[in-house]
């Protein structure tokens, strides 16, 4: 076990090295940061001092290792265009985007895991039929169309909820949250939804899937046979099976999730990390973009990490410690 | 044999209604279980053995029916009963044994919670209880050591011992009726012997009855008090295991006989007897007789006219060659 988990850590510490790589060439190969700063009729004795504030004369390799440094510091530089630390923008964007994601996350799961048994279940009642046709469109719905949608109806037409920000936040330490405030929950809301959706109807139809594939098979009929109530079969043994591959996928969703709030908090004009990526872009504001590659690049290892142990938990025939079958 | 019988099943009928027309998979069949007796259920692949066997414990698989014809569990009819009741049946009153002992177990659960689950399902006992009692029934189906295994997993048991489980499951509630469904076909030819003799050695001590499903002559011959031979989802023969044996009546169990390869035969190289063509298909199940097409002694009546079974000498058979009394 302690093996299994070491041997993960280094495969992922190679993992950010290997994006560290990816990220650090951006500096070169993303247009020339100083002629961007100073613009087209500065001075070559200026471009000259600012190459070198920025360590942008020294050769390939020692940059890397300054920047793989610095980088696990989280020290990733000032930005080109705010004139102020990496680390601090990121911080002050961070929780905006975790607490999206998390609020997103939990409503795809936990309503996914619901209709997804629900369905399979009930497997020729109305309601399964309707939230089959729905998950459908929650699929093959693009993500920007389904924000504007939401915006439209629910901000324009209604008017119940706000179409953009956070609300009001309020600090805890440098942390700042929407949780605690009524406008801030508010705002979360219909962002959360548009983020959600596509994971919620995924994680809908796989559950559903594998639902059923494992009511079909022998140890449930013989869970049956054993006169087990249907609570016991259906929750207890047949939703257990279904766990591991839902696992899988809803660990990996939750990286997508963080990663790809980018397009949700553009269309809401939400201040996470997302949005500051977007700005970046505009800018070519590479160190901005290193550090938020390297950031979603620790999510997904993180999460893949978190997913491999949590199969250990659900399924015993993964444990390695395990005794050799006797006769 | 007692005058009341445990279980009697009375001209049952199973139907698979299907786009095509129904499908009449078993046809009229009737038979009676007394307590603490063994019947044997020998046919073919298809002859209905099986689903005359999940009927009686009500887990026919839908669009799968009972269209007709009652099974009585002493004396009180149980095909139709609501779901509910029906369950508390299976298990407490009739337990059953399927053919994967690899599959029949839920792989994340251990052996001894999937015990005590069934145990406190039906008996009203506390949890240390249920797992003493777990105990003791690993311990009697030959489980070595089973203070060390109630707490491992499946997946740590070899095929033979996993079968062991599976029947301490389907005694764990002390049934009367088990119904084993090729309860050795799975397994390596060496361990059915083993299971065969641990199953009837436990029927015999708790006092069970077995319906021994199986097209395995050489188990019903050891193990069966009684035997019914089934074929295209009819009853061919029944009767006592010696008699049907040695002089068996219906040509079909004539020729089931013919082709068991004995040991010492009287000639070195005489040809085993095989019975030709094959069993009709559901849709086309000739009239009178079903056995008809393939039999050596077919006369006008048998294309006809369905045989009834008759009571010839101590079994009964389906044979228009019996009419007039026994030959």
């Amino acid at each position: 076990m302690l093996a299994f988990i070491l041997r993960r850590l280094a495969q992922a510490v190679l993992v950010m090295l290997a994006v560290g790589l990816i990220a650090f060439s951006l500096f070169r190969f993303v247009g020339d940061p100083v002629l961007f700063m100073l613009g087209q009729d500065s001075t070559p004795d200026d471009r000259e001092r600012i190459t070198r504030l920025l360590g942008l004369d020294q050769p390939f390799y020692v940059q890397y290792a300054k920047f793989v440094g610095r980088a696990v510091q989280g020290e990733f530089g000032l930005s080109l265009r705010q004139v102020q630390p990496v680390s601090k923008l990121f911080v002050e964007r961070l929780p905006a985007t975790l607490e999206l994601s998390f609020v997103a996350a939990t409503l795809a799961l936990v309503a996914g895991l619901t209709m997804g048994v629900y369905t399979a279940l009930r497997r020729n009642s109305w309601l399964t039929q309707f939230l089959l046709a729905v998950s459908l469109l929650g699929v093959s719905l693009p993500t920007f169309l389904i924000g504007i949608l939401l915006i439209l109806v629910f901000a324009v037409l209604l008017g119940w909820l706000p179409s953009f920000g956070r609300g009001e936040t309020v600090a805890i330490g440098w942390w700042s949250t929407g949780f605690l405030t009524w406008s801030g929950i508010k705002a979360l809301i219909l962002p959360s939804i548009t983020l959600g959706l596509f994971q919620m109807t995924l994680i809908q139809r796989l559950v559903r899937a594998e639902m059923l594939e494992v009511l079909r098979t022998d140890y449930i009929k013989f869970a049956r046979a054993r006169g087990l109530t249907d609570r016991a079969v259906h929750f207890g043994h047949a939703l257990k099976n279904t766990m591991v591959p839902v696992i899988t996928i809803t660990g990996l969703q939750l990286g997508a999730i963080i990663a790809f709030a980018i397009i949700t908090e553009t269309v809401f004009q939400w201040p996470g990390m997302g949005l500051l990526f977007i700005q970046a872009v505009d800018f070519a504001d590479v160190p901005v973009m290193a550090a938020y590659l390297c950031l979603i690049a620790l999510f997904f290892v993180v999460i893949n990490l978190v997913v491999d142990l949590l199969y250990y938990a659900v399924d015993p025939r993964l444990r390695i410690d395990r005794a050799i079958a006797t006769h | 044999m007692s005058a009341a019988p445990l279980l009697e099943v009375k001209d049952l009928r199973v139907e698979f209604p299907t786009r095509r027309g129904t499908l009449v998979a078993v046809d009229g069949i009737s038979f009676s279980i007394a307590p603490g007796e063994v019947l044997g259920v020998v046919g073919e692949s298809g002859a209905g053995k099986s689903l005359t066997g999940m009927a009686i414990i009500g887990l026919l698989e839908p669009p799968g029916r009972i269209a007709a014809g009652e099974i009585r569990l002493e004396g009180e009819r149980i095909d139709h009963l609501p779901a509910d009741r029906m369950r508390r049946i299976r298990g407490r009153r009739i337990g059953a044994i399927f053919q994967d002992p690899l599959t029949s177990l839920n792989p994340l659960y251990t052996v001894g919670e999937q015990l005590v689950e069934t145990i406190l399902t039906h008996l009203e006992v506390g949890h240390d209880e249920a797992r003493r009692r777990a105990l003791r029934l690993l311990a009697e189906v030959g489980i070595p050591a089973p203070e060390a295994r109630i707490d491992q997993y499946p997946h740590q048991f070899s095929g033979g011992m996993r079968q062991r489980v599976v029947i301490a499951l389907a005694l764990c509630a002390e049934p009367r009726l088990i119904v084993a469904d090729e309860p050795t076909t799975a397994l390596d030819v060496s361990i059915q012997a083993q299971i065969i003799t641990l199953l009837k050695h436990l029927a015999r001590e708790h006092g069970t009855a077995v319906m021994l499903i199986t097209h395995d002559m050489g188990v019903i011959a050891e193990t069966a008090d009684r035997v019914a031979v089934m074929y295209a989802g009819r009853l061919a023969e029944l009767g006592p295991v010696r008699e049907v044996l040695q002089r068996p009546r219906h040509p079909y169990t004539v020729g089931l006989m013919g082709s068991i390869p004995k040991l010492g035969a009287v000639k070195r190289h005489a040809r085993l007897v095989q019975i030709d063509g094959a069993m009709p298909r559901l849709n086309a199940i000739p009239a009178g007789c079903a056995f008809n097409p393939r039999c050596p002694q077919r006369f006008a009546r048998c294309t006809a006219e369905r045989p009834e079974p008759l009571q010839v000498g101590d079994t009964r058979t389906a044979c228009w060659l019996y009419a007039d009394g026994p030959r």
